[in-house]
């Protein structure tokens, strides 16, 4: 009975209207999504191969090093880094590794090439503010799997969708922090820098870029581990790598294979995490 | 011949949405507190005015919330004038486009900040070049002009050192070499003391007018402080509830106060009354408990000539004093410790003690008198000496005034 009223409002077809924007920008388009598809892919095939290129043991061997720096020359993360890394070779998991090492690399450069300007704008203007703040919690609160669709729409399947899909979902940190960051410099600080007389872009690489620089990495400590996080799903839809294998396991039940791999991601989560962490520390 | 540098007229700064509606308030005479009921803006200047002449030290002295770091701000424009005209040799700051703004805090105006305002990224030597590297100037001329200010303040041997790693002190040195390495006209210093103790603070009062002894800049100095005030001030205004309530010397100021607000401010200050222990305490030579013995009580007794010398434990709290016989007694006799011969008989005062109440103390002593704090940390000292020397100049400027 109550329903009644209700139910006589027809129903809204947002469906229909998303599918129509995305097959409309899917073929008015495809010129712009085959560029970058074909580019992105030649890219991304370039540097994983380079990266297969390097012989394992060198490339452990580097790593260590850069761990040990970068956690100020104490012993535990080069440690970790070294057995994880063997680990993962020994278990025949290194061609995958360096899928995933390249997916994540790209989708995190391009997360802060496009997050920080668009942070600094945030924190510049008011109105760019109160516009891209929604945008960034509906980027943040749509469910990950949900990009994949567009992605297989307007790149098909493979590395470009996987990092396309990884850039919409890792980026919001960059942005936010950056935002954050910019606006925490103390008010005097400012008013030092315009009481010289700098210019906007003065205070801005002189003054706030440099006291912001801590919460910025922050933001993109959080941005690479969320990368990695959506280039295992987007294995989903044929991107390569540790996540694949873990995909391939899911589907055929196998507990065993599946967990090697998990544990890959988990050494892979931790080297990331630990040496960004370590190289924000040391800088301050 | 004065000439006038810089002059402001009718300077408003109002906070608030309703900006129009509460000028209009203002002009027809409203009080503050009536503006912010009737418009919920705040009115934080209140059609200020006044002239700064060439090489004076203008002080502007209010309680907080009487808008003298608002009206300062204005003078540069960090914050912008509601209304009225900042004129600096006669050219209006509150007219002028970004551009030529821009020119003005470069090479005209400068401004040293309470908390220092240093960027913690920078070096000593990088903060101090700030100025002229925004101008372009090229890397080889603004170092050398940013070491020659820093060897001005003594802090060249810090130059590489981050901001940091100085204590207070040196680091509004900095804060001033900083804004002298551009070799501005003008020199606005908003409460740039009030962050530093007691003795530093006089230390870089003495230093500011050393400095404006030879240099010569017209600066505009914001203070809480009376005492300030009065010690560096050519001229005073006093602010009360964004309004100028009077400028005048500080003679003037005290012997002829417009209102009775300048009144209370000023009330009982003759000198002998608004001088503490405070502003004529010295720096103490002092003695850790456990640290020192008497040989090294005897060493530097000897070094800086001195006939007691005070002893303090590792919190700074006054322990007493060792006097020069016990000693050499001590030495004599092979002691290890400073326990046995540290008398406790000093006078203790509080900072806020007044001096002739300190004399009465320090007549009926032998030892200098100890200025301390609520827990028996010592801040100075004050020998009979400083104590005679400010009473004999309060009374020669009562003779002064008497004629």
């Amino acid at each position: 009975m109550n329903n009644s009223i209700l139910d006589q409002i027809p129903r809204l077809p947002v469906s229909e209207w998303m599918a129509n924007i995305i097959t409309w920008l899917t073929q008015n388009l495809s010129w712009f999504f085959g560029a970058i598809r074909d580019g992105g892919a030649w890219l991304m095939d370039g540097i994983t191969d380079l990266l297969l290129f390097i012989p394992p043991l060198l490339f452990i061997v580097l790593l260590v090093a850069l761990a040990y720096f970068a956690g100020r020359k104490k012993l535990g993360l080069p440690v970790f880094t070294l057995l994880g890394l063997l680990y993962i070779h020994n278990q025949g998991l290194w061609d995958p590794l360096m899928y995933t090492i390249t997916l994540v690399l790209v989708a995190s450069l391009l997360s802060i090439l496009i997050g920080v300007p668009v942070g600094i704008w945030m924190a510049k203007s008011r109105t760019a503010n109160w516009i891209i703040t929604p945008i960034l919690d509906f980027m943040q609160t749509m469910p990950a799997f949900v990009y994949l669709i567009p992605a297989v729409a307007f790149f098909g399947i493979g590395m470009v969708p996987g990092v396309f899909s990884a850039v919409i979902f890792a980026l919001p940190p960059t942005v936010r922090f950056t935002n954050l960051g910019i606006r925490q410099v103390p008010d005097e600080m400012i008013e030092a820098a315009e009481s010289f007389g700098s210019t906007g872009s003065q205070r801005l690489f002189k003054v706030e870029l440099p006291l912001a620089k801590p919460t910025i990495m922050a933001g993109i400590n959080q941005t690479v581990l969320l990368a990695l996080s959506m280039v295992v799903i987007a294995s989903m839809i044929g991107a390569p790598g540790l996540g694949e294998r873990v995909i391939n396991a899911l589907q055929r039940a196998q507990v065993g294979p599946g967990f090697v791999a998990g544990f890959a991601l988990v050494v892979l989560a931790i080297i990331l995490d630990r040496v960004l962490q370590g190289f924000n520390k040391s800088d301050n | 011949m004065l000439t006038t540098k810089v002059e402001i007229q009718n300077l408003t700064k109002i906070f608030g949405k309703k900006e129009r509606q509460a000028l209009e308030l203002v002009k027809k005479g409203h009080s503050k507190e009536d503006i912010l009921e009737k418009t919920g803006a705040t009115v934080g200047v209140n059609k200020a005015s006044f002239k700064v002449e060439q090489g004076e030290i203008f002080v502007i002295m209010g309680l907080s919330g009487s808008g003298k770091s608002t009206l300062v701000r204005m003078l540069n424009r960090l914050i912008e004038p509601t209304e009225g005209n900042i004129l600096i040799d006669g050219d209006d700051i509150a007219k002028m486009d970004k551009e030529q703004l821009r020119k003005v805090r470069r090479e005209k105006v400068s401004m040293v900040f309470q908390n220092f305002g240093l960027f913690p990224h920078r070096t000593i030597l990088e903060n101090t070049e700030y100025g002229l590297e925004v101008q372009g100037v090229d890397k080889a001329e603004r170092q050398e002009k940013a070491e020659r200010a820093l060897d001005n303040a003594g802090l060249l041997p810090y130059k590489n050192q981050r901001p940091n790693q100085l204590s207070g002190g040196m680091q509004q040195r900095v804060g001033l070499a900083r804004a002298l390495a551009n070799d501005p006209e003008i020199l606005l210093m908003d409460e740039a003391f009030s962050a530093l103790d007691p003795l530093i603070r006089r230390d870089m009062q003495d230093e500011l007018l050393e400095m404006q002894d030879t240099m010569h800049k017209t600066i505009i100095f914001i203070t809480h402080d009376l005492n300030e005030s009065l010690r560096i001030g050519d001229r005073i205004a006093i602010m009360k509830d964004g309004e100028v309530v009077q400028v005048g010397t500080g003679e003037e100021i005290l012997t002829n106060p417009a209102n009775e607000y300048v009144e209370r401010f000023v009330e009982d200050v003759d000198r002998s009354k608004v001088l503490t222990a405070e502003n004529i305490m010295e720096r103490p030579q002092t003695l850790r408990i456990k640290q020192s013995g008497p040989r090294v009580a005897m060493q530097r007794m000897k070094a800086d000539n001195l006939s007691s010398m005070l002893v303090v434990d590792k919190n700074n709290v006054l322990k007493g004093y060792v006097t020069d016989e016990d000693v050499l007694e001590a030495v004599k006799q092979d002691k290890k410790d400073l326990q046995e011969i540290v008398r406790t008989d000093i006078p203790k005062v509080h900072k806020e003690t007044l001096i002739h109440e300190l004399y009465d103390v320090i007549h009926n002593s032998q030892t200098p008198v100890a200025i301390v704090d609520g827990e028996d940390k010592l801040l100075g000292i004050v020998i009979r000496g400083l104590v005679l020397g400010a009473l004999v100049k309060e009374r020669e400027e009562e003779t002064v005034d008497e004629q």
